[in-house]
Order: C-alpha cells, then structure tokens, then sequence
C-alpha cells in the first residue's frame, strides 16, 4: 500500500532535497568538465553579502505579508456572498473561480497588456483624470501590480475553500443565534468566524507557501526588474541555477528558502494548533 | 479538512527543489536523442520562425534523398526556451546529433565537451566570413549561414526636414552629432520617439545590441588579453560615461524605457524616427518606405562604431553516436547555394561571397551590399570565453538596471565582482 506513494516520495522529494544539502556547499556547475569541488560554506558568505539576495527576500516577505490577508479576505468576502440559495448563484460561483482554471502564463500575458502604460487600465484611469503609472515599469508600483493581479488569479480558489467550510456550519446555529436577537455580524463574530477555525488554518498555510513560492508572474512580466522591485527568492534561484550555470549557488539559494518556508510553517502551526 | 503536517510541508519542499525536479523532467522528455540507426537527430531553436525552419527542412529533405545511409530527424523548440533545453538535454548527456547555437556561446559548450570540433572542412569553411565561424583553442566547432549587422534604421526625408547630415561608412555621425540630432527630432514633437533602442527585446539581445556602445565608448564586457577579469574593462571610466550616456536617452526622452512590442511596427507607423536594430527589419521597413529608407552605421561614440558579430550557428555534439554521419551533413549542409537560402530567408548577410551574388541586394551594388560592409568594418565578437553566458546575464541584468535608473558606478562595480567570482570560480576555465 505504502510502497507507490515511498517511492514517489524518495524520488521527487528526498533525494532532490538530499541533493540540495549536498550540493549547496560545492561549487558545482551544470555545464562543466570541471569536476564539484566541497567548498564549505563560501556559497552562503556569497549570498548573504549579495544585495539582490536582501532585495529578494525583502520582496517575497513583503509579497506574503500584503497577499495572505488581501487574498483570504477577499475569497471570505466572494464566499459569503456566493453562499446564499438563490437562482443563478453557481453562475457567479464559476465566474469567480475562472482565473484559478487558467494558466498563470497566460493570465500574466493578459496582465502584462493591461498594465502598460497606454493599457487599459491607464485609460480608465485616464478617464477619472488620474495619469495611471508605467505599473511595471515602475520600481514603485510593479510589485503591488503584482500583489493584486496574484491576489486577483488566486481568489478563487480560495473562495471554494471557504465556501466549503461555510457549509459545514449548521444551520441550526444560525436559527439559535436569530432566535436569540444576534444581529447579522454577531452571528458572523460568535457563529460563522469560530466554525471556520479548521479552514482557516488550511487557507493560512497554503497561501503563505504558495506566496513564498512566487515565480510564474514576475518571470513572464517583470523578469525580477525594475532594478530587482520584483525579484523573489525562487526567481533568483532559478535565475542563477539555469541561465548562470551555477548550480551550487543555486542550490544554497534553494536551501536558504526550504528553511525559510519551514520556519515560517512551524510557527504558523504552533500558532494556529489546537489547543488540548 | 485536515493535513499532516508532512504533506504540508511538501508544497514548500517541492518549490524548494524546483532547479533539480526541473532538470529531471528535461531528462525524461528527451528520449530520441543520439543517433542510432542511422538516424540523426537535429535541434534548431526555429519553431517560432517559420521563413529559418523552412529552409533549414529544405536542406534535410535535400541531404535525406540525396543518400540512403543516414536520415536528419528535425525537432524545432521556441527560441526563449531553447537554450535551456540544450543545457538541461547535455547534463544528462541526451543531446541530439546536429544542434544550432547561438555564436557566442560555442565556447562554454565545447569546453564543456559537449561540441565535438568539425574536421575535414576547413577549406569550405575558410569562405565563411570569420564572424560566423565558431572557434574555441584553436579548434572551429560551429558555422553559420549568416550574420546580421545593427544599423539605424530611418528615412532621408526625415533627416533632410531638420537638416541633419546623413552619415557615412567612413564618416558615420559622432557621439555629440548623434545626440544632437535626437534632441533637434525631439524638439519638434513629430515623434513619440526619436530614437528606439528595442529595449522590448529580451534575452540575449540585450548583449548583443548594447555591449557594442560600451565597446564604441571604449569600454568592454571583459579584458580580452587574458580573459581572467572584467575589472578596468567593464567599470573603467570609459564604461562608466557609457552607462550615464545610455541612461540619459531615456531621462533626456530621447529613447523610452520599454519599447513597444515591435519596436519595427512602431518606426513603420511613423512613432519612432530612428531604430536601433538587426538586419532583419530591411525588408519590411523598405516596403515601408521604398528608397526613402536609409540604413546608417551606428554611431561613432568615441572609439569607432561597433557591431556584434556572430549569430546562429551549426555543431556536432560529442553526445552523437554516429558522428561521420553527422559530418557528412554538416559537409553537405555548407554549400553555398545552403547559405544563399538561409540567409534570404532570415534576411540576413550570406556569410560566404558566392552566395552573396544569389541572394537579392547582396550582389555587387546591390542595396544591402552596406550591411556586408558593416560587419566586415565594425564587427566585434562577443568575449570568446566559455564564462560568456554568465557575463551575458550579468551584463544584461546590469544594463536593466542602468536604463532604470540605478547608480552607473555602482552598478558596473557589482557586475564586475560577479563576472570575476565567477571567472575564479571556474578556474579560469583553463
């Protein structure tokens, strides 16, 4: 029983992280008739006096701290407004679970027009008399435009969940809370928000890991530019790995973000456990 | 809804690892690499370029009836993930029998041992113009069916109108000449922009179409006498007045940040007065304006106009089980009637003078006789060392940054403890 799921694990998961220990304190290229040599912990020295590596980190930090609330908040709010019984309430259900269904690729092409300069959302803006900004030209605004096109894509997904976990609710309580004179957000407060203690835990971590991880949308709009506004973590690494043939820096990179990503993991689930 | 906290963890382990998942599918999607059976497999970066593959498939539908002993398999990959896809396909030694390379990195793979030298065709290959022959130690690795010059491209009747003087092979404008007559086209307003340097590009482009202005303002991308460090070359003074002249086409409003998508749209719908680019947009720019248009030598910005030389060229990999057949295509594949197709197709030079005399306008007096002049005269090849593709992302990057704003000095400083740590921690690539 055990035996597929092992050996996909050892595969895909053990050996590469095995590999990425390992690799990390060598010098090892991935075009090379050189062969790897141990070089201790010079990689990290490297990386830690690198500015981009600071700007990166900083960027990712930033990008999950702005997306984790933005992007629960607003799938709660889409999924409370989507859970009511009313006709025609799976058209809006699917309407805002389209951006999950495409491609991430093909949502930051379309993005990538919309932010230009002269791009549709300047011309709206134009028409409320604001001059809009190069989004992603700009170093001030091109990782916000990111924010919000991720936040945008990513919504809802989220919305499911929650929708999920609202249904778990009894009705019952709702009916008890009414009876008792609870007023709309008191039945959210004392009802709705402790009833979805599960679900949130599950959106918390998944959004946080998913943020940390980003790569898709800056590699295709903003290449890490301007002068590194949008650069991440996983953008580096596989900036460096690939186009810079540095598979060891590559693999410190990686490294550093694993513990990062289990840091931040481990203090998310001591926070949200359930306490016995 | 509950996760253990294993599987939770995955996600992030899974990202964490994405370099070596990603060289993993690379290895199990290539699996009719070598060339058993008299089957060779060839890679070409064309996919997205209809006119090139075609005439590349015409010369393997050619050698491919004119024997029986060997047959060319073509596979076409977009271009951007191209390179990629060779590096990933030689680490896990998949790679295919005959490939195309992009010129200036011929050195890092032939020192990697994934190119193997081309024998027996030294004579064909000595009536290739030199920028399209792919050498490293001595040894000729790669050849290519042409090269491509960088010109402004604009009209006379423009030039004429705020009487600007048309520049010439010898005498091509001066810096302060150049820059004067950006700002006299800016100042009539007749133009969104007055000059447009395809900073929409992106990929290897970037080195190829900037690094010749550092190398016109006397700077480099690395000191060529020993290839050890870009130090004194790349942040010299010289560099550095580069990387200030560049920013300041943008802050002057002379260039924009970000070109359009088809900067060559854009200079054909009258925006752009002068574009910066390759070769290639003669045909269409001509249709555009038929004898109007004028093709200019770049700019002289202080040490002579500079062109990249070097584009795509043909190799054998060492990874081919049948290498003679491999070299009996390549030989095949020289032919001059081969360079006359190609390099009409991509419209760009013929790299040898018999098939300049079949492609339209490379015939003596002919209209793009200017181009073979310009990349006889000016042409400067891209470093000659296999650390070549990380100064290439590390110029890139920097030139980004630049454009952008970031300090000239600073920024060339960064660039050349990078290229040097990494020139170092090849060992020199001795």
């Amino acid at each position: 029983m055990i035996l597929p799921a092992a050996v996909l694990l050892i595969t895909f998961l053990l050996i590469p992280i095995g590999l990425t220990l390992g690799l990390a304190f060598t010098d090892a290229r991935l075009i090379s008739p050189r062969p790897a040599q141990f070089i201790g912990v010079d990689n990290f020295t490297r990386l830690f006096s690198d500015d981009t590596f600071w700007k990166s980190l900083r960027n990712t930090v930033l990008f999950a701290i702005v997306i984790v609330p933005v992007q629960s908040a607003c799938a709660l709010g889409l999924a409370l407004l989507v859970n009511v019984k009313m006709r025609g309430v799976n058209f809006f259900r699917t309407i805002y679970f389209l951006p999950v269904v495409t491609s991430m690729v093909v949502v930051s092409m379309l993005w990538l027009f919309l932010y230009q300069k002269n791009g549709l959302i300047n011309q709206v803006l134009a028409k409320g008399g604001i001059t809009g900004p190069d989004w992603l030209g700009d170093p001030h605004t091109a990782l916000i435009a990111i924010i919000l096109m991720s936040a945008w894509q990513a919504m809802g997904f989220h919305m499911v969940i929650w929708l999920s976990g609202l249904q778990t609710i009894s009705g019952d309580l709702y009916e008890a809370a009414s009876l008792d004179g609870a007023s709309q957000w008191q039945q959210f407060r004392y009802v709705t928000w402790p009833g979805l203690r599960q679900t949130r835990t599950f959106i918390l971590i998944t959004i946080t890991i998913a943020a940390f991880s980003l790569f898709t949308q800056v590699n295709i709009m903003t290449q890490g530019g301007p002068l590194d506004s949008t650069s991440t973590v996983v953008l580096m690494a596989v900036r460096t790995g690939f186009q810079q043939q540095q598979t060891g820096y590559a693999s410190a990179i990686s490294l550093v973000f694993f513990v990062l990503v289990l840091i931040v993991t481990i203090i998310q689930r001591y926070y949200t456990r359930e306490k016995a | 809804m509950k996760l253990n906290p294993t599987k939770r963890l995955a996600v992030g382990l899974l990202a964490a690892a994405l370099p070596l998942s990603l060289a993993a599918c690379a290895k199990g999607g290539s699996s009719s690499a070598g060339g058993a059976g008299g089957e060779l497999t060839m890679w070409t970066h064309n996919a997205g370029n209809k006119d090139e593959l075609a005439s590349i498939t015409q010369i393997v539908n050619d050698y491919n009836k004119s024997q029986t002993k060997y047959k060319v398999k073509i596979q076409a990959f977009p271009q951007d993930s191209y390179n990629q896809s060779v590096v990933a396909a030689a680490a896990s030694k998949k790679l295919p029998c005959i490939l195309d390379i992009d010129g200036p990195n011929v050195p890092n793979w032939a020192w990697a041992g994934y190119l193997a030298p081309l024998e027996g065709m030294d004579a064909t290959l000595s009536k290739f113009l030199p920028s399209v022959i792919g050498k490293y130690n001595g040894k000729t690795y790669s050849f290519g069916y042409y090269d491509v010059a960088l010109v402004n491209v604009t009209r006379k009747s423009t030039l004429d109108k705020y009487g600007i003087r048309v520049p010439t092979i010898d005498q091509p404008w001066t810096k302060d000449e150049f820059t004067a007559a950006l700002k006299k086209i800016k100042a009539s307003g007749a133009f969104q922009n007055p000059l447009d340097i395809a900073t929409s590009f992106t990929g290897e482009w970037w080195p190829y179409a900037y690094s010749p202005m550092l190398q016109s303002f006397g700077g480099d991308l690395i000191n060529r006498t020993d290839y050890k460090s870009a130090d004194g070359a790349l942040n010299s003074d010289k560099a550095v007045e580069w990387a200030k002249w560049f920013r300041s086409l943008v802050t002057d409003g002379l260039a924009p940040l970000k070109s359009g998508a088809d900067p060559a749209k854009d200079f054909v719908n009258g925006k752009t007065a002068i574009l910066y680019n390759g070769t290639w947009t003669a045909t269409d720019t001509r249709k555009a304006f038929g004898k109007d248009t004028l093709f200019l030598p770049p700019a002289d910005l202080g040490n002579g106009p500079k062109i990249g030389g070097g584009s795509w060229q043909w190799g054998v990999s060492t990874n081919c089980a049948d290498p003679k057949g491999a070299m009996d295509y390549m030989k095949f594949a020289a032919q001059d009637k081969y360079v006359a197709s190609v390099s009409s197709a991509t419209k760009n030079i013929p790299a040898t003078d018999a098939a300049a005399t079949q492609v339209p306008g490379y015939g003596p007096g002919g209209d793009n006789q200017v181009f073979r002049d310009y990349a006889k005269k000016y042409a400067v090849l891209r470093p000659i060392t296999p650390g070549y593709p990380f100064i290439a992302t590390e110029f890139t990057k920097t030139a980004q940054d630049i454009l952008n704003g970031a300090d000239p000095k600073g920024a060339l400083d960064q660039a050349v403890k990078d290229i040097d740590a990494n020139q170092k921690s090849n060992g020199y690539f001795k």
